[in-house]
Formats: C-alpha cells, structure tokens, sequence
C-alpha cells in the first residue's frame, strides 16, 4: 500500500495521515457548521471528551484495545496479500470462544489457569474462522474477500443461535448467558494500578490493553524480524517472486490468515473477559470493520495501528461525549465525522497524497524523494 | 530534406529534475523533418525522460520546444497528438481483447454508433496500409497477433492520428532479426513520404543501418549529434559509455567441457488449456561450457527455464541434476534445486528475480534465506544479511551502495548485477540464465558477460536464454534454437551464423 507517488518516507508515514485527517476534520466542520452548531465547540468537546479526564481517557483506550486487535488482524493478512473483511466475524467466533471457556470451566479452575484458557480459546476460535476461508482460497480458489464477508453474517448467526437457543438460562428475557465465576474475569486497569499503589478512576479498560500492545510487539517481530514473517511478506508483495524463491504460497496463504484471525479472536479478552463478564449479543458491533480502517490508516504497522487505534478510540468515546453535551448534536453526526475519517484516510488518501507530494516540492529542504 | 524546411522537433536547453536526480541536463535535440533521427545512451541516460517531456507525459523545468518552427506548450498527450508527435512505447499499449480495427478508433471513433465509426476508420485504415505496406489484418484480435503485426499496428495507430512524427521506444526488442529486416524497409518508406521518425534504442547496429543522423545522450546531457556518416560503432559505444568497450567474443581457455551435470529429456509441457508448449526436449550441459538457447521470445524458452529450475513440472520428461533424477511424478521444486547446486537467474527481475517492495539485502537474500549462515533460528540474521549484501555490492559493483534501499529503485542494470551476485555467489555447478543483459547498460553488459564465462571457466556448466542473437553469439561455445516449443538446431558456435541461426529461429532450415 506504498504511495504510488513518490514522497519521503516521513511524508508517507506521517505528514500525509495528518494532512488527510485534517481534510477530514474540515468537511465535517463544513457540515457541523450547516446544521447550526459550532465547529469549534463541537471538537473541543469531542477532544476534551476522549483526552480531558481519565476516565474519559480510559474509555478511548478501552475502545482503542479493541481496534488493536482487528487492526492488526487486517494488517497481517495485507502483509501476506489477501483483504480480510472478516474480522468482524473472526472477533465474534473469538468471542464466543472465549465465553463458552469461561461458561464451562470458571467454576473449576483458578484465575492464572483460567484466563489463559479463555485467550487460547479465543484465538483458536478466530483461527479457525479464518483458517476456513484461506483453505478455500488457497486451494479452491475461492476468493477470500467473498468468503469472509459471508462467514461474518455465518459467525453472527451462530453466535444468535446458540445465545437464544443454548446458552440463554431458562426463564430470562435478554439474550446472554449467565455471569462467569470471578476467576474468568481479566483485572480492570484501575484494579491492576491500585495493586502498584496508583489511582485511576474505574473504567471498562482493562489489562487487555497490555495483551494489545504485546500483540503489535508480536506481529512486528513476526512480519519484519522472523523468516516466516519474511516469507509471508514476499508472497504478498510479489507471488511469482516468492515461488521462484521456493516459497509456497498457499501455505502462506493459510499462515497469514490464520494469523490474522487469531488476532481478531483476541477481541474477546476485551469485551468478554474485561469487561461484560458473560457472553452477550453484538459485543463487537463493527469493530472488525473500523479495524480495515485503522489498518489502512496506520499503514499496516503496529505503531501506525496503535495510533489509528487511539484516535478512532477517541472518536468513539468522544463522539459520545459531545451527542450529550452538545444540545442538538445527534449520535449520527458522530458517525458522520468517523465516516468522513475512514473515507478521506482511507479511500481518499491517493486524492490527497499528490497534493502533498506537489506541496512538498516546494520545500527547498526536501528534495530527495 | 531541404536545408531550409523547419527542423520537425527543436528542443532547446531542456532540464529536468526528479529530486536529487537531473534526469536532463541542458538538453538541446534538432531533429530535422523527414529524416530518421536516432537517440541512443545507456539506461539512465535520460532519453526516455526527454521524449516522456517532447510526448506531454513530464514537463521540463526549463526549456522550450518548437515543432515544425512554431513554439509550442505540451502538457499532456493529447497536446502531443494534436501537434502530430505519435508514440510506440517499447510495451505495447493495446487491449487484447479487441481487434485490431477496435484498437487503432478506441478513443478517437468518429462516430458514436459504433459500426459507422468501424466503416469509416476501416476505410481510412485500409488506405494507410496500402500506402505505408502496414500490413495487419483489421479483424483479429490482438491476443492472436503475432508480435511483429502488434508494432505494425502501435505504428498504424499513430499515423492513424494523423502522427508526422514518430517516436519509436526500442522497436526491435521483441522482433526476430527477419522482422526487423521488414520494420527498418517500411520505416523507410515512411521517411520517404515526410514522416520524421525519432528512434529510440541501444542496438548500435541498427542505428547505423537505418538512421540519418544520431543524438548520443550521456548522464542526462548530450554527448553527440552527428549525420550517420560521420559516426562509427565503436565511437558511439565509446561516447554512450565514457570509456572503451568491448562487446565481441572472448574465447574460453581452450579445454574441452567437461562431465554432463544436468541432463534433461522428452520434456514436455502443457499449458491450463492442454496447448503444447515445449515437446521433445532433450539438452545436456556440461561442466565448463556455455550452451546458449537461441529463439524469438514465446518459443518455449521460458517454460524451459522454468522446468529447469523447479518451478514449472513438465507433463513428461525426465531430469539428471547432478546424481539426482527426478520424473514428472516427482519434479525438482526450487529449494531442491538450489541445494543441488543449481542457480537460476530468471528472465524477468521485477516479477520473479527481486521483491520489488524489500529492501536490496532482503532481496539479495530470495530463495537462500534459510541457509544456515542467514539465520539465527526462526529469526533472520540482520546484519550478516546486510554485510553479505554489502559484500555483494561491492563485488559487482552494484550502485548505489546502500542494502537498505529499495530494490525497486536500483535502475535495471544494478537490479541485475545484485541478482547474478546473490546467485553467483552460491558458486552453483549449473547455472541457468534467462535475458541475462535486458534493460542493461552496456557498461554493465561488459561486466556481466566476463562474470558468466568467469564461471564456465571455473567448472560450471551454464546455460544462456537471450532473444539477442548478438549475445548468444558472444558467449555461448554451443547454441541450441528453439522455435514453437521444439529445439530446431543445435549448433557448435564455429558453425552459427546470424541469418541460419535467424532462419532456425523462424522455423526454416540452416
């Protein structure tokens, strides 16, 4: 996904998502501006909202744990060549995974023992999830940008299903299974500080956030330092290269997403084991999708997702903010300013990257393209 | 040609900068009308940039242009095709799937139903190709042109568009030495009816069979303009390159070749749609000697490299690779072969040679990454990785110095020198090498070539694919013809001589 128009790598990285982020911010200013409220205000909200107080800061993070993982997800099956749409449905399996270990075992096995338990499950389940697809791909030719797209509504059903029709104690109405024995469930972050001696307010985060973070410490060593990841990395950016090397590539193909599906299989120790407690419906309502975006955005690498993560964190949890602070300003013009962040640091970036490249010429400092 | 007629193309004092690069230092062409003007230089030497900006694709920083004596802006194509400046890329730029007839009107139909648009271009075309000897049948699709009538019809396509002048990019790369023959008499013709012809090309030979006056570019600037008269090959090569060079046939140390090391058989190969690509081959190549694989592109020369190497199994046939034999029920895959001591030098660098994407040192580690001395377990050995990068540019003189440049950015020649070290300095027994000097400068080719018969010369049994009759001619001590999938010669290079190789190569008989 490098630039086809040539730029300093600075540019790429850096200058060129800030510029697109901007244009973003600008549109949506123009439409806040349209519907009577004030742009200033509104972001001042939005930011104050995700950054101005730690809880307000926590819950950006807790969002942002989430996009980490699908983000990351997105990113390993690019580096291997194939599109992964189905992070949505690889989280939900994951999820379900996770739940159905903590359903059965939290009773009998102690915290250290069972938290382990519930993550293997999670990525196994997302790993399988996936692996499905790559199989189909890699030797039925079966696209895979097709396939997973139809195994997130295959994922979603099942997980409906088994709710409804399994899991769901007799006699209630909602549509989730019983609360987990304590040990299935991950220490908050505020828990985890008081155990150190720092106060933090009480909030959804929780020690997920660590596992995010050692995912892109992973996923960077794996792709950029290891012989596989190495592999993987050629057969994506050059197939007929990466045969001639002796690679095989369906082999990678099946590496790189089931990779990637264990990553998106994490979800589930955020919103499962840190935070719900039991298994629910639409626990990750979309992110597997904002996770495409956080990919493209961070460039496909765990310090760019880990930033992306973080401002669509931040929009979340700021947009929440500023639908109840800000009178008149609905729910929907948050998505509103997050769809205009995934189309103009998304699709649009090849719009914008020229203007940058033509802007940067006239530096006198920069030419050496 | 009279001396007072407008010059068809002046360009005057052009400069052209890509970042750090000055692509065109100060260029000044006069290109006068009805005359065949060729353009040569070593990759890089910024002829491509100078006709990009006389075609509208680039702009120059500085400069001016006049066509037929009138100042002119140039700002895209259709600038350029409004003026009468038509194009031949060296790539051809036609769809496939259309016919000839749809190709030459797409863009520019007449009409907006689409059968009076065809009759009216047919009628036009028809008196072109009778008035030029254009010849290309205006129903077939272009998939099932051979290659010669497609640069026939890139040209039509020009003049078409009402081209007075023509820029040619390496028309020659891809014909045969008879097709050859036919482009240079119908650009001929085309001179002698007023058309200007800007030849763009790095064979000396065909500059001084065909052109009237020669521009040499060196380092973004121009080292020469000269009427052909007055120009020699060897001072144009001297002049391209900077120094002396020589092209010609250097003898190996005269001792016969020795033991057989790869021995293949009735190889046979089908494609997805059971078409037969190669049949009946049977070749051996012994230590010590180069065998040089003769043929236009498409005859089965790369489908042999490939079953040679591993990465194409045949639907017959059988391979000795050292002590080693392999069937089609088991063929070689690449790992193996390069454990026996086989490396192949593929005919295409971007697509197969390098990862465009990686950087050089992890480029120059393809297909060997799990050698023991690369590795530290699972983890690749950075920085022994990089110093045998180093290493390797340094020996073969790969610029610019700097393993953690893109491969991508290495001109064409570079990105070849690092191919041939990182597969050369496995110090392979068999060496297979496809197109080893294609998009490279003639400085490098030098260079390439002593490296090849430095291996035969150490006991390596080599084999050379080239489309380049000039280069088997150079370096092999053997030459096979391969012609439609089949081997249609084979000869000792006492006895090759260029029109019976070119007669193999077309499916005649020596």
């Amino acid at each position: 996904m490098s630039a086809p128009v040539p730029m300093p790598r600075w540019a790429d990285l850096v200058l060129l998502p800030a510029v697109c982020l901007l244009v973003a911010l600008l549109v949506a200013a123009a439409v806040v501006a349209m519907v009577g409220q004030s742009p200033t205000e509104v972001i001042s909200a939005l930011v104050q909202g995700a950054f101005g107080t730690l809880r307000g800061l926590s819950y950006t993070l807790y969002y942002a744990t989430t996009f980490i993982f699908t983000g990351l997800a997105v990113a390993v099956a690019f580096h291997g060549g194939l599109f992964n749409i189905g992070g949505e449905g690889q989280a939900v399996m994951g999820g379900l995974g996770t739940g159905l270990a903590a359903l059965f075992l939290s009773h009998s096995l102690p915290v250290w023992a069972m938290l382990p338990v519930m993550l293997a499950a999670g990525v196994l389940f997302g790993l399988m999830w996936a692996a499905v697809p790559a199989y189909l791909q890699a030797y039925r030719g079966s696209h895979v940008v097709i396939t997973t797209i139809m195994f997130n509504f295959i994922a979603s059903s099942v997980l409906v299903y088994l709710l409804v029709n399994h899991l769901r104690p007799k006699g209630t109405m909602a549509i989730e299974s019983v609360t987990f024995a304590d040990s299935a469930k991950l220490p908050g972050m505020h828990q985890a500080l008081a155990w150190i001696g720092v106060e933090w307010p009480a909030s959804p985060l929780n020690l997920s956030l660590v596992l995010a973070l050692l995912a892109c410490v992973g996923v960077y060593l794996f792709m950029w330092r290891s012989r596989a990841g190495y592999r993987l990395r050629a057969v994506g950016s050059s197939p007929s290269a990466a045969e001639y090397a002796g690679i095989n590539s369906r082999h990678q193909t099946l590496i790189a997403m089931s990779i990637s599906g264990a990553l998106a299989g994490m979800v589930g120790m955020n919103e499962i084991a840190g935070v719900s407690g039991k298994l629910i419906l639409e626990f990750v309502s979309g992110a597997g999708f904002t996770g495409i975006a956080v990919a493209l955005m961070g460039r496909n690498h765990p310090v760019g997702i880990i930033f992306a993560s973080i401002l669509f964190g931040a929009l979340f949890q700021g947009g929440a903010e500023v639908a109840f602070d800000v009178p008149g300003f609905s729910r929907d013009m948050v998505v509103m300013l997050q769809g205009f962040i995934v189309l103009f640091s998304g699709a649009m970036t090849y719009v914008i990257a020229p203007w940058v490249a033509a802007a940067l010429r006239f530096l006198p400092g920069a030419r050496h393209g | 040609m009279a001396e007072t007629a407008p010059l068809a193309v002046h360009m005057q004092g052009i400069q052209k900068r890509f970042g750090a690069v000055h692509a065109n230092v100060n260029v000044t062409l006069t290109v006068r009308s009805g005359t065949v003007h060729g353009l040569v230089g070593e990759n890089g030497a910024g002829k491509s940039t100078l006709m990009s900006v006389l075609y509208g694709f680039y702009r120059a920083d500085e400069g001016a242009i006049a066509v037929n004596g009138r100042p002119v802006e140039i700002n895209n194509a259709d600038d350029a095709i409004a003026l009468g400046i038509g194009m031949v890329h060296q790539h051809f730029m036609l769809v496939d799937t259309l016919t000839a007839l749809e190709n030459v009107m797409l863009g520019a139909e007449p009409h907006w139903l689409l059968g009076k648009a065809s009759a009216t271009v047919r009628g036009k075309l028809e008196a072109l190709i009778q008035s030029t000897g254009l010849h290309v049948n205006l129903d077939t699709l272009v998939a099932d042109l051979p290659v010669g009538d497609r640069q026939r019809l890139e040209i039509l396509k020009a003049l078409y568009r009402g081209a007075k002048v023509l820029i040619l990019d390496e028309p020659t790369a891809v014909l045969t030495p008879q097709e050859t023959l036919q482009l240079f008499e119908v650009l001929r013709g085309l001179r002698n009816q007023g058309t200007t012809i800007i030849l763009i090309t790095h064979k000396l030979k065909e500059v001084m069979g065909l052109c009237d006056f020669v521009t040499v570019m060196r380092a973004g600037a121009v080292v020469q303009e000269l009427p052909i008269a007055e120009a020699t090959i060897e001072g144009l090569a001297e002049s391209m390159v900077g120094r002396k060079v020589n092209m010609g046939r250097v003898e190996g140390s005269q001792r016969a070749a020795g033991e057989v090391l790869l021995e293949a058989s009735g190889i046979e190969v089908r494609d997805a749609v059971q078409v037969l690509r190669l049949s009946g081959i049977a070749l051996s190549l012994r230590a010590g000697e180069i065998v040089g694989i003769a043929g236009v592109s498409g005859n089965g020369q790369s489908e042999l490299l490939d079953v040679l190497s591993g990465l194409l199994t045949p639907s017959n046939g059988a391979l000795r690779l050292g002590s080693e034999s392999f069937t089609p029920a088991s063929w070689l895959d690449p790992q193996t072969a390069r454990r026996l001591g086989l490396a192949h030098v593929p005919e295409d660098r971007h697509a197969r040679a390098l990862v465009m994407a990686f950087a050089a040192w992890e480029s120059a580690v393809l297909g060997y990454e799990n050698l023991p001395h690369y590795s530290d377990g699972p983890w690749m050995a950075h920085g022994r990785m990089t110093q045998a990068t180093a290493d390797m540019m340094e020996r073969f003189d790969v610029r610019p110095r700097n393993p953690s440049l893109l491969s991508s950015k290495f001109s064409g020649g570079n990105q070849q020198k690092l191919v041939l070290a990182r597969e050369l300095g496995q110090k392979p027994r068999v060496l297979l090498v496809g197109q080893p000097t294609r998009g490279v400068d003639i400085g490098a080719i030098e260079f390439i070539y002593s490296q090849l018969r430095a291996m035969r010369d150490a006991g390596c049994a080599v084999l050379v694919v080239s489309s380049e009759l000039d280069e088997i001619l150079a370096l092999a001590d053997r030459v096979i013809v391969m012609n439609q999938g089949r081997i249609a010669g084979e000869l000792a290079i006492a006895d090759c001589t260029e029109a019976g190789l070119g007669l193999l190569m077309t499916g005649g008989n020596a």
